[in-house]
């Protein structure tokens, strides 16, 4: 039995008396690529802020390569080697698309502030390396071309792969995505899943991904957990997932 | 120091405290709505003193008059601060409002400078106000008395508004979640507005009785107390009304108290605020009555 | 991989040869100045440089790094004291204390003018740091109003530790040691340096906190020392120029620091353009000439017939006026965020010549 590489041991968050998440159990291995759906408001952006630190879980641990990151700051998990990206977007607006990409390598430099200022020892070197890479990430994810562009002004789409492109220059060992295609259309979709798949085996990278798109979910992922206002309530590969009784509820009573 | 002395320094103590907190629960409302360190605020003690003093001295006018038309004026100079300049900076990065608030400090005080001048003006006491009785050998001007009467009517007043009118709910609101008033179905730049309002119709009233306390009325008469009352909000928990008063309330005790222990102290006086302000921020920087505010 | 011609990476040895050679025309000028200016243009040439320095580090934690602070007039007389005290001599200091004498060991220390410079930028870099722990540990947005108190509790410090700081009467009779050498070559100094932070990756980092602080930890930037190190290297300079400051106008007093000094460097780096160190640089110099010239506004003067009595306060009045509508309507300022390059400025070059054959 292998060690997980994460792990939450009922994991609960509590706004205000409200149960934003309630009781998350997730096991997550080496190369595996999981889903975590549920309806609106059901604790998914919760989860992965209270994985990666943004918010403070009230119950609960997080393992991750068994060592406990409970409640560490988000840059402390985010250097363990746990990248995110946003559900509403966060780029860096007013910064080059190249230097989005170049922030992410910051924590691996291995050059003081005054070697910076005075332009010697690794300097150099670490700037050439951190370029090339985020250059080769630009080129991985067909944004080099707009590598001198501000963030901004990049479409939708574009965003949300510079998104991906920043997290992925962490070199992380687990990716957290939430809500990558939201906002795209289906042939967008289509291509981003195909992307997906390919840095998942390319980088033997372990992805969880929140997502709407049941299709996509369905499409890229091989288990699936469901979440429903705050607590667990299916986990199972698509086909089982599309048959629970109790995520056809769930999804209904969000609808109807 | 003796049991009269006591009395007597704890009497001067709140007094100034009840001042500050006047002062600080604007701050705070205004921080707790927008997040954005009003530095005008501060100002408008200066702006209320002087609209009350020339209606007194060049208009005639009998004192509450004067006074009231200065609550009235000041309030409205709050709306006009936060329509003109803040308002179109609401979706701006922060730090564009907090330099339009600086900038907006300075022009009130030079403002002041140019068409008043620096002279300082003596501050005419209205006969009501003036004068001491004496009880067990303890001196209380009325002064005194009125500040801590006017302060606790007004505290109550506005935690009244704050706590059991809608448009309280909608302030409270604000400060956590401003999805969750538009949902109300709440106007939030008339919330913003109202806050706006009452926070300088309250500073209003600490400036005229600011003035009468230390009668030497000066274009930059503002500044000092305005950072002590920002100092007094965070001490008391930022965003939250009791806390300000609270927090003004052990602010002006502690200056003078301490100045009465060690009065080899007193020129460091206005320094105290300042180390209980880097104080709280080290041990807890929610302060007193305060709770962490959401992003 | 990527040997090909980079956009990034082209001209630059041209780019080099071109930044030597403004630096020596710089220097020649220098040269020139020091021999062939009246005193007083000197003196302005010294302010600017000493303006140009603070705008500068200002901009680094406001602009760049995107903290609001109001911290220059508290460092800036905290450097002018450091430095004041180390280079008064035992005998000057013995006569200048007259109400108190200098505690010991200060009142035994003299060093050189560089060495108090160096002091006077390490123990405002310190303070910088004492003060960042207690407010970049919780909210950055008290940073602005623990600054303004700075200032003040300097005052109130300088003005009753009078074996330290001879209380009210100031410092007086300094050497005027600040002479062009000394400051201008600070300013290049402290502008090389800030240049180069901000295109390292430490200054990747600054940036990316001011544009959202959330994605900078959640991409391991640890924003708590990266706002500290933005804050602590302000204060460094800051400290320099306010040696260069107190040698140059050879009297200091707890007055001469009032918010004042923040106020017009504010003003300096909001025109200039919030973030750009080039725009820093370019409003300082325009402060420091136009602002002699703006000094009309306070003094009588007769226009038309009519006579313009000069009102205090006028001056400060337009600078708020110039600040709020900045901020309204041109928030970029004269650069926005851009930098000059020299590429930039041969496009811009080419493009203003086109503009004037299109004319004609």
């Amino acid at each position: 039995m292998s060690l997980a590489l994460l792990e939450t041991q009922g994991l609960s968050v509590t706004f205000g008396g409200l149960k934003a998440l309630n009781g998350l159990d997730l096991q997550l291995h080496q190369g595996e690529l999981i889903g975590l759906i549920g309806p609106n408001g059901a604790g998914k952006t919760t989860a992965f802020n209270a994985i990666t630190g943004r918010v403070r879980p009230t119950k609960g641990r997080v393992l991750f390569q068994g060592q406990e990151i409970t409640a560490w700051r988000p840059y402390r998990t985010a250097r363990i080697g746990i990248a995110r990206t946003f559900q509403n977007i966060r780029l860096y607006d007013d910064l080059t698309v190249l230097e989005n990409v170049m922030v992410a390598s910051h924590c691996s430099i291995r050059y003081s502030f005054v070697e910076a200022i005075v332009g010697l020892g690794r300097f150099r070197s670490d700037e050439q390396k951190i370029r090339e890479k985020a250059e080769q990430l630009l080129r991985l994810m067909g944004l080099i071309h707009a590598a001198g562009e501000k963030a901004s002004s990049l479409p939708y789409g574009g965003q949300q792969k510079l998104e991906m492109a920043r997290a992925l220059a962490l070199e992380p060992k687990l990716l957290l995505l939430d809500e990558p295609v939201a906002g795209m259309n289906p042939m967008e979709t289509r291509e981003f899943g195909e992307l997906l798949r390919r840095i998942h085996l390319d980088l033997r990278l372990t992805i969880l991904l929140i997502e709407h798109d049941m299709r996509f979910v369905m499409g890229v992922c091989q288990k699936i957990k469901v979440i429903d206002h705050g607590a667990p309530i299916a986990w199972g590969n698509p086909e089982e997932i599309q048959k629970n009784p109790k995520v056809i509820a769930a999804y209904l009573g969000d609808n109807g | 120091m003796n049991y009269e002395a006591l009395v007597q320094h704890l009497m001067f103590g709140v007094t100034l405290g009840c001042l500050y907190g006047l002062v600080a629960i604007g701050y705070t409302m205004v921080y707790g709505v927008l997040r954005l360190i009003n530095f005008a605020h501060g100002d408008l003690l200066m702006v209320s003193a002087y609209i009350a003093f020339f209606g007194i001295a060049m208009f005639h006018l009998p004192w509450p008059v004067s006074f009231a038309g200065s609550v009235v004026l000041t309030g409205l100079l709050g709306i006009l601060i936060d329509r003109g300049a803040y308002k179109p900076l609401r979706t701006s990065p922060r730090i564009s409002a907090l330099i339009t608030a600086i900038g907006l400090s300075f022009l009130l005080e030079n403002l002041a400078l140019v068409i008043i001048g620096g002279r300082p003006k003596s501050f005419p006491m209205p006969s009501p106000f003036d004068g001491v009785f004496v009880a067990r050998g303890i001196h209380v001007p009325y002064l005194s008395l009125w500040v801590i009467g006017i302060t606790g009517v007004l505290l109550v007043i506005v935690l009244l508004i704050v706590h059991r009118t809608r448009v309280g709910m909608a302030m409270r609101a604000l400060s956590r979640d401003v999805e969750t008033v538009r949902l109300m179905g709440v106007d939030a730049d008339r919330v913003i507005s109202f806050t706006f309002v009452l926070g300088s119709a309250l500073a209003a009233a600490g400036g005229m009785m600011w003035c009468m306390k230390y009668p030497a009325l000066e274009p930059f008469m503002g500044v000092i107390p305005g950072l002590k009352a920002f100092v007094a909000a965070v001490l008391g928990g930022i965003g939250n009304v009791a806390g300000a008063a609270l927090g003004g309330l052990l602010l002006g005790l502690a200056e003078i108290l301490i100045v009465a222990i060690k009065p080899e102290w007193s020129g460091y006086r206005d320094a105290i605020a300042f180390g209980v302000l880097i104080a709280i921020l080290l041990t807890r920087p929610t302060g007193i009555l305060g709770e962490e505010l959401p992003e | 991989m990527s040997v090909e011609a980079s956009p990034y990476r082209a001209h630059v040895v041209r780019d080099r040869v071109l930044s030597a050679a403004s630096l020596g025309v710089l220097l020649l000028f220098l040269w020139y100045a020091d021999s062939h200016f009246s005193p007083y243009s000197i003196r302005i040439l010294n302010v600017t440089a000493i303006f140009i320095i603070l705008a500068v580090s200002y901009n680094l934690i406001n602009g760049v790094t995107g903290q609001f602070s109001l911290e220059p007039n508290a460092f800036l007389a905290l450097g002018a004291y450091t430095s004041a005290i180390l280079t008064l001599t035992p005998a000057e200091k013995a006569r200048t204390f007259i109400i108190e004498p200098m505690i010991w060991p200060l009142s035994d220390i003299a060093v050189s003018f560089p060495v108090s410079l160096v002091a006077a930028g390490l123990v405002t870099a310190f303070m910088a740091f004492l003060m960042a722990i207690p407010v970049f540990r919780v909210r950055g947005d008290y940073l602005a109003i623990v600054t303004l108190g700075l200032g003040e509790v300097i005052q109130v410090l300088a003005n009753n530790l009078v074996p330290v700081t001879n209380g009210s009467l100031g410092l007086k009779g300094l050497h005027p040691y600040t002479n062009l050498w000394w400051a201008w070559g600070t300013c290049i100094f402290t502008v090389i340096c800030i240049v180069r932070l901000v295109n390292s990756s430490y200054g990747r980092a600054m940036k990316a906190v001011r544009e959202d602080e959330t994605a900078a930890e959640a991409m391991g930037i640890n924003a708590f020392w990266t706002k500290t190190l933005a804050f602590t290297l302000s204060g460094f300079f800051e400290g320099l120029a306010g040696g260069l400051l107190a040698h140059l106008i050879t009297t200091i007093s707890p007055s001469l620091f009032t918010f004042f000094f923040t106020f017009n460097l504010l003003i300096i780096i909001v025109v200039g353009g919030l973030g750009s160190t080039t725009g820093s640089v370019i409003a300082a110099v325009l402060f420091s000439l136009g602002g002699e010239w703006l000094r009309a506004v306070e003094e009588p003067f007769t226009i038309f017939g009519y006579t313009y009595s000069g009102v205090p306060g006028m001056r400060m009045v337009i600078f708020s006026v110039i600040l709020i509508l900045v901020m309204l309507f041109a928030r970029q300022g004269l650069m926005g965020r851009n930098e000059f390059t020299w590429q930039g400025f041969f496009e811009w070059t080419r493009g203003l010549a086109a503009k004037i054959r299109r004319q004609e």
